[in-house]
């Protein structure tokens, strides 16, 4: 392959996440997913924040939201893996 | 500028800025070649991955540049502008949820990748499956799904030549000259620096767009009144349309639009990392953890979109004109036209400069994926497959120039409503990918040949749906001061929802074709397990879909090197 191996430190990778992280990481992925899937629960107009409605400012929300438990799904990772 | 007139002239200011602009990262594209400077730019890892490199904050910004183009800066708030929610604001939690997808399972992709040396998405099928044909499917799919995005690209730079009184009338060839000089510049670079250009030009790009977007949402929110825009989108959406009898748009999701809505959502975030370029993207980063951390952090630029997407609102609240200087209304002007109406004209220039490089950015990018598809899964696959690293990355530099030159010529010749259409189609082709690669990362359950015959079945079931989709073709032009609205029968690929299969539900075609896509996988699979065809031998191994640079893991080919083979 094109790769040039030198630049590869030889050591050994990482094996599977243990069950349990695996079961922590794909919940925190999967309410912000869920969140956003159930469409009817947030197509209304009130209530209102600084005149955003709530469709608006609830998706808006989220942006916020998802990268927290993103972030926070990485962290458990790392933590499994013993990575500071 | 007065609501209902189109403008005249070419405004010096606003050019004047966005050639600045342009010059500065021209300089920068062709530095780039110097900038973490290999010892030599004659392969595709340097030139197509920028020599696999790049950290946490470097795939920052080339993704964001990558994935948040010039035309979804143009087209998101059009679509708010002309229609409302369901076809705009649903990129909002598409780009949402994109990244809680990924970061299952893009490193997986990576570690595989980095380990055996894939340069494409179609270099793993190939791998995986031990199949020519299953990887020559996912790399035509990989091309054609492109191009358009490169077309459209193109499409974007011209609503802001426009807006700034370039273009209009004239031959083709003079009306689109600053098009043409700004391609030639940008393929001139991408040729000589590869994927370290983009890379590089990416900072300034996302650092315009930060500040335009600052200082517009300031603005909308101390001049309007976001209550105001909110109001003002509703009182135009809720409209009836006296010739249709049916709302302008839509306001928010109704009943009838849940399944749309979040079938747009799902089915886009889905298929954007299927994209070559995004691939290639991830692929250009050093480490596993930099695309888990990116994946956290990339939803900064999802906000962006959000307010931007608004601003097609506000353009709504200020009754900004979208009349071109063809004199033909255009929604797409929405967001440039807005600029140049509240803001003086050296800052319409900054948030111009910002369009315009934001195009030129993912064109690139969009270019290296294409040409590495083509020459690792075709060139060198099937035309010669003893070709050394050196004649790789000098044809994908060629396929490069032509994949350019050909969206170029594809704008200029053509309707701009054709590469809207194939983008529309590039979307429902690009997720039918999704089996062949993802489900490919944890199982190889699937059998080669049934995935192919799930991509086939699929790709003519989408694009076959989506012609038949027809909309109204109406143009409204200015005649003497007041709007005209013509209309030329109907038009196809006018949407890109269509009823789901025996039912009255509309949905994402993608979405509709995927499902079908997978009930054809898996139904062959089973009858050709029963069969015992053979299933192809899988070059990979468990461990390689872990391997991590930053913990050290010799690549497959070192190792095969080590042991005397």
């Amino acid at each position: 392959m094109t790769s040039d191996p030198t630049t590869r430190p030889p050591g050994p990778g990482h094996g599977p996440l243990p069950v349990g992280t695996k079961i922590v990481v794909g919940v925190l992925l999967l309410i912000p997913m869920l969140a956003l899937a159930l469409v009817p629960v947030y197509s209304r107009q009130t209530p209102k924040i600084l005149g955003f409605p709530f469709f608006y400012w609830y998706q808006l929300l989220w942006v916020f939201l998802a990268s927290v438990f993103t972030y926070t799904a990485f962290i458990v990772i790392k933590r499994a893996r013993g990575e500071k | 500028m007065s609501p209902l007139a189109a403008s005249s002239g070419v405004n010096g200011v606003e050019l004047g800025v966005v050639i600045f602009f342009f010059v500065v990262v021209t300089f920068g594209g062709f530095v780039a070649v110097r900038w973490r400077r290999a010892e030599s730019m004659d392969s595709l890892d340097e030139w197509g991955l920028g020599g696999r490199g790049f950290g946490t904050v470097i795939t920052w910004f080339l993704l964001g540049g990558d994935l948040y183009t010039a035309y979804t800066f143009v087209a998101v708030p059009a679509a708010m502008f002309a229609t409302g929610a369901v076809g705009g604001y649903f990129a909002v939690p598409y780009t949402i949820v994109a990244y809680p997808i990924i970061f299952i399972f893009l490193p997986r992709l990576w570690s595989v990748a980095h380990r055996r040396g894939y340069v494409t998405p179609a270099d793993f099928v190939r791998g995986r499956y031990g199949s020519r044909g299953l990887a020559l499917a996912v790399a035509v799919t990989g091309i054609v799904a492109t191009m358009p995005y490169i077309a459209l690209q193109l499409v974007g730079i011209q609503a802001v030549l426009d807006t700034m009184g370039l273009g209009g009338s004239g031959n083709l060839f003079v009306r689109d000259l600053p098009l043409i000089i700004a391609f030639a510049v940008l393929a001139a670079y991408t040729y000589s620096s590869g994927l370290r250009a983009p890379a590089l030009i990416a900072f300034v790009k996302d650092t315009l767009i930060y500040i335009v977007i600052v200082v517009a949402v300031i603005y909308v929110a101390v001049k309007i009144g976001y209550g105001d825009v909110f109001d003002a989108a509703k009182t135009k959406l809720t409209t009836v349309n006296p010739a249709t009898k049916k709302p302008v748009g839509a306001f928010i999701t109704g009943e009838p639009t849940y399944w749309a809505y979040g079938t747009l959502a799902f089915g886009s975030a889905l298929a954007l990392f299927m994209y070559p370029h995004s691939m290639t993207g991830v692929l250009a980063s050093r480490t596993r953890n930099t695309i888990r951390r990116n994946a956290a952090i990339l939803p900064t630029y999802s906000l962006m979109l959000a307010l931007l997407a608004l601003l097609g609102y506000a353009a709504i609240a200020a009754k900004t004109s979208v009349f071109g200087q063809d004199g033909v209304a255009n929604p797409q002007l929405a967001v440039p036209h807005f600029f140049q109406q509240v803001f003086p004209s050296w800052f319409a220039g900054v948030a111009f400069a910002a369009i315009a490089i934001g195009a030129l950015v993912p064109a690139a990018i969009m270019s290296i994926a294409a040409a590495n598809l083509f020459t690792r899964n075709i060139y060198r696959e099937f035309l010669k497959p003893d070709a050394t690293p050196k004649q790789e990355s000098q044809v994908a530099k060629i396929v490069s120039l032509v994949v350019k030159f050909g969206a170029l010529l594809f704008v200029i010749y053509l309707d701009r409503q054709n590469a809207i259409n194939l983008q529309l189609l590039g979307g429902v082709w690009i997720l039918q990918t999704i089996l062949s690669i993802v489900v490919g990362l944890y199982t190889r359950w699937l059998h080669r040949w049934a995935l192919l015959a799930g991509w086939a079945v699929a790709m003519v079931y989408g694009t076959v749906v989506a012609y038949r989709q027809l909309a109204p073709n109406a143009t409204t032009k200015l005649v003497g001061g007041k709007p005209i609205t013509t209309m030329h029968g109907m038009r196809h690929f006018g949407s890109p929802l269509a009823d789901f299969p025996f039912t009255n539900t509309k949905v994402y075609i993608a979405a509709s074709a995927l499902v079908l896509n997978i009930v054809i996988a898996v139904v062959l699979t089973l009858v050709l397990r029963a069969v015992k065809a053979p299933g192809g031998t899988d070059e990979t191994e468990p461990s390689d879909y872990y391997s991590d640079s930053a913990s050290g893991k010799v690549t497959a080919a070192a190792e095969h090197e080590f042991s005397g083979g």
